[in-house]
């Protein structure tokens, strides 16, 4: 069919793929060249076009860090030296403010410069590849790619290159420079009371970390048993919303159930809304006021006038919390484990049958182990998810109630949503920073260790 | 025998009825407020006095402040573009994980493996900074243009779904299209896009249910601008201590309204996952 031009033959191949080292041992000296002048082994070979790019680059960057990256470098190492400060005009006649560094910004043009360098660097190693392989189809005698080869083969061999470009640019933009930077503000004192551009803060190593941890600090006595909540809460969270999600499906699933997709579409209704409206109208069915206290009051369980504090009683909240986590999660659960458990093998329970096994057996020896076997991974991001769970606690009860106890937390508050009190409402960034490379371990941590000691990590076939 | 599953098969109903009730009846209290005719806040009872349209006549027509008919378009906008973006980048990022072999695509998918277990707003903050510093935090409608790019700039790191998709796609298909003479890239767009129709329309869906939904970056973003609030903040406006007497019952017709159709994308998105999951060709 003539839907598709002629390939072109190929005209890249192996050197394209050679190592750093190799590429340094065999190099010719325009090759070498091309570590620090871009481009040079290229122009010197005729790919003018290719050469010229890999040269603009780095005089851009020579330009870039003249005019700005090495007083941004500097600014970095400091944070800044110059405190903003009153200067009296008397001329006018009152107080000016004189413009003071930003370590704020001195931090942020820091890590950008630093990121420029390190993909100016990688650039370095591409020129210097570059050359090499000219180099070697030159010694070859073979032709060089021109400018628009290099085009065409964007299409090609390089089609990774077109495709990826914009999606990586994203993430480096919204995901790893502003994670590198909040990482680095873990390591300052970029407190509620160094807040720039007024005051400046500057570098002190692992004193936040440490006060996180010292014995009988406030931060210390928020910390532990935060992290203690936020533990409770993951497990108790993720294993009801799983059992009782799997047995809901069994029970849709079950043989003798009729209009199977009327009862799946009741409980999927509950998730298609979106989730803030049955957050907030979970929030207000369980106010001191709401509906769920006037049932209580209707039919004389509670006085006329009392009601029953769901969200201001610390142990109240906390199951409050969980069982409307049970009634948003469950469906989710019976919807990802329909599918599957359709899947297991029917010869399974015709020999259990057989052998006279009753049902509650049938599922513990037969369906819990094939779900969970081939779950986990499923299970893991639900964990992970769930100590990540901040819509949940933040809309229904705002981490709350309050305790004096705790630095800038309530009895409900994840580390999550702590680490959200801390930065918005406090603005202790370096505070909020170390709870997110915390999570971060603990998250890290856990998924490996689970993720090692699970079936479907051990014995890939087991149920094949 | 045939009494005894006769018994558990009336049982199991019954127990279904009575669970389906729980799961539904939240719902059915947000639908039943949003008609309420009384206004305020809480009442001593359950079942309302008497019924009205006159909530979502007020709710559409528009006030001020709280200006429900903007808020919506505002949303449709941001969340077309971030749609359009984020799927652009999701297919991209997961095609060139399943089909192309080339030196970074380990390390890509671990550093995605890494991102992914840092909580998401903990670079809030400095994307904030960031977006400051572009000077896309000057007007109401550069505050939107930041927010697309808030929810479409990192959407590359979840190719998960539609790299396990096109990896079921057949490799013989492709071969049999460079046979043809087709380049990797005509392979792409003419072979492996139309045959993804489920995974795109899974992916173009979830994207836009995003950012009608989403309530943390919208109001850090958009801080008191109200004339381009989304409707997640918008309603959650309602409910502040000064609106909440006279918005109460308009806050659920409000949730009302965008409830029907994000349900129904929703389940639309749902049977794309389903045939997402089952694989593209059979055979």
């Amino acid at each position: 069919m003539g839907l598709f031009k002629k390939r072109s033959e190929s005209i890249y191949e192996r050197p394209r793929d050679a190592s750093i080292s190799q590429v340094f041992k065999e190099s010719d000296i325009n090759t070498k060249i091309s570590y620090f002048v871009f481009g040079y082994g290229n122009i010197v070979n005729r790919q003018i076009g290719r050469g010229i790019i890999f040269l603009a680059i780095e005089i851009l960057y020579i330009v870039y860090m003249i005019l700005f990256g090495i007083g941004a470098l500097g600014d970095f190492v400091t944070l800044g030296t110059v405190e903003q400060g009153q200067v009296y005009n008397e001329a006018l006649g009152y107080y000016e403010y004189s413009k003071g560094d930003d370590s704020m910004l001195c931090l942020l043009y820091g890590v950008i410069t630093l990121v420029i360098t390190v993909f100016v660097v990688f650039i370095a190693f591409m020129s210097a590849k570059s050359a090499f392989c000219t180099q070697k189809r030159k010694e070859k005698g073979r032709s060089v790619p021109t400018l628009m080869d290099d085009i065409r083969s964007l299409k090609e061999e390089n089609l990774h290159a077109m495709l990826m470009t914009f999606p990586i640019f994203g993430i480096l933009c919204f995901t790893i420079v502003p994670l590198i930077f909040m990482i680095l503000i873990a390591f300052t004192s970029y407190d509620h009371e160094h807040q720039p551009p007024g005051n400046l803060f500057s570098w002190v190593g692992f004193s936040n970390f440490s006060a996180m941890f010292s014995q009988g600090g406030k931060l210390a006595g928020t910390f532990w048993p935060v992290l203690g909540w936020t533990l409770i809460w993951a497990v108790s969270a993720t294993v009801s919303c799983y059992l009782l999600g799997l047995l809901l499906a069994l029970l849709i699933n079950r043989k003798g159930t009729k209009a199977k997709g009327f009862w799946r579409f009741m409980f999927v209704l509950s998730v298609a809304v979106p989730q803030f409206v049955t957050l907030l109208t979970m929030r207000t069915i369980f106010n001191d006021n709401g509906p769920v206290n006037v049932i209580l009051r209707e039919i004389g369980i509670i006085g006329a006038t009392e009601s029953v504090n769901f969200f201001s009683n610390p142990l109240y909240a906390k199951i409050t919390i969980i069982m409307i986590n049970i009634w948003i999660g469950v469906p989710y659960t019976m919807l990802s484990t329909t599918g599957i458990l359709q899947n297991i093998p029917a010869e399974l329970y015709e020999a259990a049958k057989i052998d006279g096994a009753a049902a509650p057996t049938i599922f513990r020896k037969i369906t819990l182990p094939y779900m969970l076997f081939v779950m986990t991974p499923n299970l893991i991001t639900a964990f992970t998810g769930n100590i990540n769970s901040f819509n949940v606690i933040y809309l229904l009860s705002g981490g709350g109630p309050d305790s004096l106890e705790y630095y800038y937390a309530g009895k409900t508050d994840l580390l999550v949503t702590w680490l959200y009190k801390l930065t918005i409402t406090q603005k202790d960034y370096n505070l909020g920073a170390v709870i997110g490379i915390l999570v971060f371990i603990i998250l890290a941590v856990l998924s490996l260790i689970t993720y090692r000691r699970t079936g479907s990590y051990k014995d890939e076939g087991a149920f094949q | 025998m045939k009494a005894k599953r006769m018994i558990t098969n009336i049982g199991s109903h019954a127990l279904l009825a009575v669970l389906s009730i729980i799961w539904v009846l939240p719902i059915f209290y947000v639908v039943l407020t949003s008609f309420r005719a009384e206004g305020g806040t809480y009442k001593s009872y359950i079942w309302p006095k008497g019924f009205t349209l006159d909530n979502y006549k007020n709710l559409v027509t528009g006030h001020s402040n709280i200006d429900f008919t903007r808020w919506f378009l505002n949303t449709l906008v941001i969340a077309i573009f971030s749609t359009l973006l984020a799927a652009f980048f999701v297919l991209c990022v997961s095609y060139c994980m399943s089909r192309l072999r080339f030196k970074m695509r380990k390390p890509f998918m671990n550093v995605a493996l890494i991102l992914g277990m840092f909580p998401g707003f903990m670079s809030m903050i400095a994307v904030y900074y960031i977006l400051k510093g572009l000077g896309l935090l000057e007007t109401g409608v550069l505050k939107q243009v930041a927010l697309v790019l808030v929810y479409s700039g990192g959407a590359g790191l979840g190719f998960y779904m539609a790299k396990g998709f096109f990896d079921t796609i057949p490799k013989t298909i492709d071969e049999a299209a460079y046979i043809d003479g087709a380049s990797k890239w005509d392979t792409f767009i003419h072979v492996t896009i139309p045959l993804s129709k489920p995974i795109i329309t899974y992916t173009l869906l979830t994207s836009f249910m995003g950012p009608w939904v989403d309530y943390i970056f919208a109001k850090v973003i958009m801080g008191n601008d109200t004339k381009y609030y989304t409707i997640a903040i918008g309603l959650w406006s309602m409910l502040e201590a000064e609106y909440i007497e006279y918005y109460y019952t308009q806050f659920y017709a409000g949730c009302v309204l965008i409830s029907i159709p994000i349900s129904i994308l929703f389940l639309l998105s749902q049977s794309c996952y389903v045939e997402g999951v089952a694989g593209a060709v059979k055979g």
